[in-house]
């Protein structure tokens, strides 16, 4: 390991890979690899802790990327099922498509779809930034926490269900809200932050007075029988 | 003529099916229009250990001399995968309550008194505090739905990971803590705002099936450099089945949880309603780990009603490798003290039935966040108390297999054990005492 060509899934193995990526020697001062042929291959790059840029050449499977710190990872390809999961800083990058549960429960960074997404994405996120130039399936941003979802295109059913303190900025349309998930005053903070996202997912064909906002109405935060119902 | 006086009188008969703790519940329920929450597990009366009776030894087999000759009670857990078992002296174990539930120095006496007494720890929904890490030599980081406070640093500092996928008192529910224990210290761990009611999802936010799972355990062990041991802990709700699966996704040890086993708060009637009661659950996940031909290679932690060395054994005898505790562990360390006795009347209660956890008004400063309560709780004391208690239960469940003729606790096995019911005999596939008969078996006894 060590040498650049050896970052290939038809060379090497999943953990002798990650292994090489968890413990960067850096007093070789290479900062960027590149991961060849992952050919779908699950829980690529999971678990680095480093400042290192990573750019996967091809599909990848689930929870690539998972529980991240510090590493840029971009993908030339589409993603599985929990990609960043509980990711805690950096920023993925993906230039296909992903399928569902993207960033979930994931507490810092940024992740970043080119394509669409399917269903949960920033299922209970905990502060990450999520921008999604395409759109998302259904149940996304169920019971989420903190941190931002950026919508360009439309989102499924049920959007924001039983969401606590994320907020929501989508360019399209909602097909429904789910519980307790309501449509708020935009401000000129919220503009700053769309500018902002925008900016870091380099999108420029919408501008942020597109966007609508969608956040926690706050009424079942604690429990009253009279909401029995939304429950 | 004068009426003569009735001399019999029928005796005011209460009725069996509305009884009186029936209607009390029809009345709250009719006053409040909320169900009833409360922690602990099953209060019913349900079939249990106490339905099995040891054999001994006698003429057909001989006993171990008591004190003198050898019983192993060491257990290592994670032989199948992990590059690093945990090597426990005691095949007990503290099961998974949270910071939240229970107060930073409960979750610091319950860590000292596993370490003095040679076992592990488990963290629970909310987190790992450094009460806890710092005091438990052994430390078991659960993987809740909800992943409060989940973060690589904490995953990697861990001595195994335990996959939450049911709890006995509420298998197929999510966690609750209300909003009255959500402190700051609590919110800012669960990234949540204050006092609100958090609840936990009952599924998890990235995996489904049992083969998703199985992609969910590679990449946490890629995360940990398959160095840990990787548990899934299960509810006792179709255990044959469930056990399987968990050893078919790769688990290194299966957790199995009976409906007597505890919770910080769900629902009164999921609680008493839903899943098996412990004793039901052994023999099937035993089953499960032989067919698939893994019997003591994953290795099986039973928990859910554990109180004493006796159920230890009884446990151990139908095929665990271990238990784990909870409700017992709060008890030894001050839950529930009689000493409290005019404060639990006055939250409506009495020691020994308070239950109502989630209010965080515990005045044994257990499980709360309450500053003035946690203070009542030494974690010193606390910790030397449950370490007393686990050994205790050891040297009980020693001077049983003792008894039984065996040199390691776990040497015992079904043979050894007869039943008092038919129900037990049912469950536990040994004999109805005095009898060759087990229910629902071709096999005979002699």
């Amino acid at each position: 390991m060590g040498k650049l060509e050896n970052l290939d899934f038809k060379k090497n193995s999943l953990r002798k890979i990650n292994n090489f990526l968890q413990n960067i020697d850096f007093k070789k001062n290479q900062r960027e690899f590149v991961i060849k042929n992952p050919s779908g291959n699950h829980a690529i790059c999971a678990g680095l802790k480093e400042d290192i840029s990573v750019k996967i050449k091809g599909h990848v499977g689930y929870y690539c990327g998972g529980m991240n710190q510090n590493a840029r990872i971009t993908i030339e390809g589409n993603a599985g099922t929990g990609l960043g999961e509980n990711m805690m800083s950096g920023l993925i990058h993906v230039k296909g498509n992903v399928s569902q549960s993207a960033g979930a429960t994931a507490h810092g960074g940024t992740i970043i779809i080119d394509g669409n997404t399917s269903s949960r994405c920033g299922i209970s996120m905990k502060g990450i930034d999520i921008i999604i130039k395409g759109s998302v399936g259904h149940m996304s941003a169920f019971m989420a926490q903190s941190g931002t979802l950026l919508i360009c295109g439309d989102a499924g059913e049920a959007l924001g269900d039983s969401i606590y303190e994320t907020v929501i900025y989508i360019a399209g349309k909602p097909k429904s809200l789910g519980a307790d998930c309501i449509e708020k005053k935009m401000t000129k903070k919220d503009l700053l932050k769309i500018d902002e996202l925008l900016s870091i997912g380099k999108i420029k064909k919408i501008k942020s007075s597109k966007f609508k906002k969608y956040g926690s109405a706050r009424k079942l935060y604690n429990f009253k029988i009279d909401n029995v119902s939304e429950y | 003529m004068k009426n003569k006086r009735k001399k019999n009188i029928t005796k005011p008969r209460q009725s069996w099916t509305f009884d009186e703790y029936t209607n009390s519940e029809i009345r709250r329920a009719a006053e409040t229009g909320i169900y009833d929450i409360r922690g602990g597990g099953s209060k019913r009366k349900l079939p249990h250990f106490d339905d099995l009776l040891f054999l001994g030894a006698s003429m057909s087999r001989y006993p171990l001399e008591g004190y003198r000759e050898k019983c192993s009670t060491d257990v290592t857990l994670g032989t199948r995968f992990a590059k690093k078992p945990i090597k426990l002296k005691i095949p007990i174990t503290i099961a998974g309550m949270s910071f939240g539930a229970l107060s930073g120095p409960a979750k610091e006496a319950l860590g000292r008194g596993a370490s003095i007494a040679g076992t592990s720890t488990t963290t629970g929904d909310g987190g790992m505090t450094k009460e806890e890490r710092s005091q438990s030599k052994t430390l078991v980081y659960q993987l809740l739905p909800s992943r409060y406070g989940m973060n690589p640093d904490d995953l990697r500092k861990a001595d195994a990971i335990e996959v939450v996928i049911g709890q006995g008192a509420k298998p197929g529910g999510g966690g609750m803590l209300l909003g009255q224990k959500i402190s700051d210290r609590v919110a800012e761990m669960r990234t949540l705002p204050k006092g609100v009611d958090q609840r936990s999802a009952c599924r998890h936010p990235d995996w489904t099936g049992p083969d998703d799972l199985a992609i969910k355990i590679t990449e946490l062990r890629e995360i940990t450099q398959w160095n840990v041991p990787i548990f899934v802990k299960i509810a006792g709700a179709r255990p044959y089945y469930d056990t399987a699966l968990a050893i078919k996704a790769g688990a290194d040890v299966v957790v199995l949880d009976g409906m007597q086993g505890g919770t910080a708060a769900t629902q009164e009637v999921f609680i008493e309603n839903v899943g098996q009661p412990t004793l039901a659950c052994i023999r099937p996940a035993v089953d499960a780990l032989q067919d698939l031909n893994v019997h003591r290679e994953v290795q099986l932690i039973i928990s859910g009603g554990i109180r004493n060395g006796a159920d230890v054994s009884k446990a151990l005898a139908l095929g665990a490798d271990a238990v784990s505790i909870g409700s017992a562990a709060m008890i030894a360390i001050g839950d529930n003290d009689p000493k409290w006795e005019k404060e639990y009347n006055k939250l409506g209660s009495t020691a020994g039935a308070y239950d109502d956890w989630h209010e965080g008004n515990d005045p044994a400063g257990i499980s709360t966040q309450n500053p003035k309560l946690m203070k009542r709780l030494d974690p010193k004391k606390a910790g030397k108390k449950l370490s007393n208690y686990l050994k205790v239960m050891t040297l009980e469940a020693q001077t049983i297999a003792r008894a039984c003729g065996k040199n390691d606790l776990h040497n015992l096995e079904p043979e050894d054990l007869c039943a008092l019911t038919v129900e037990a005999a049912a469950m536990a596939r040994v004999p109805l005492a005095g009898t060759s008969w087990i229910p629902g078996s071709d096999q005979k006894i002699f």
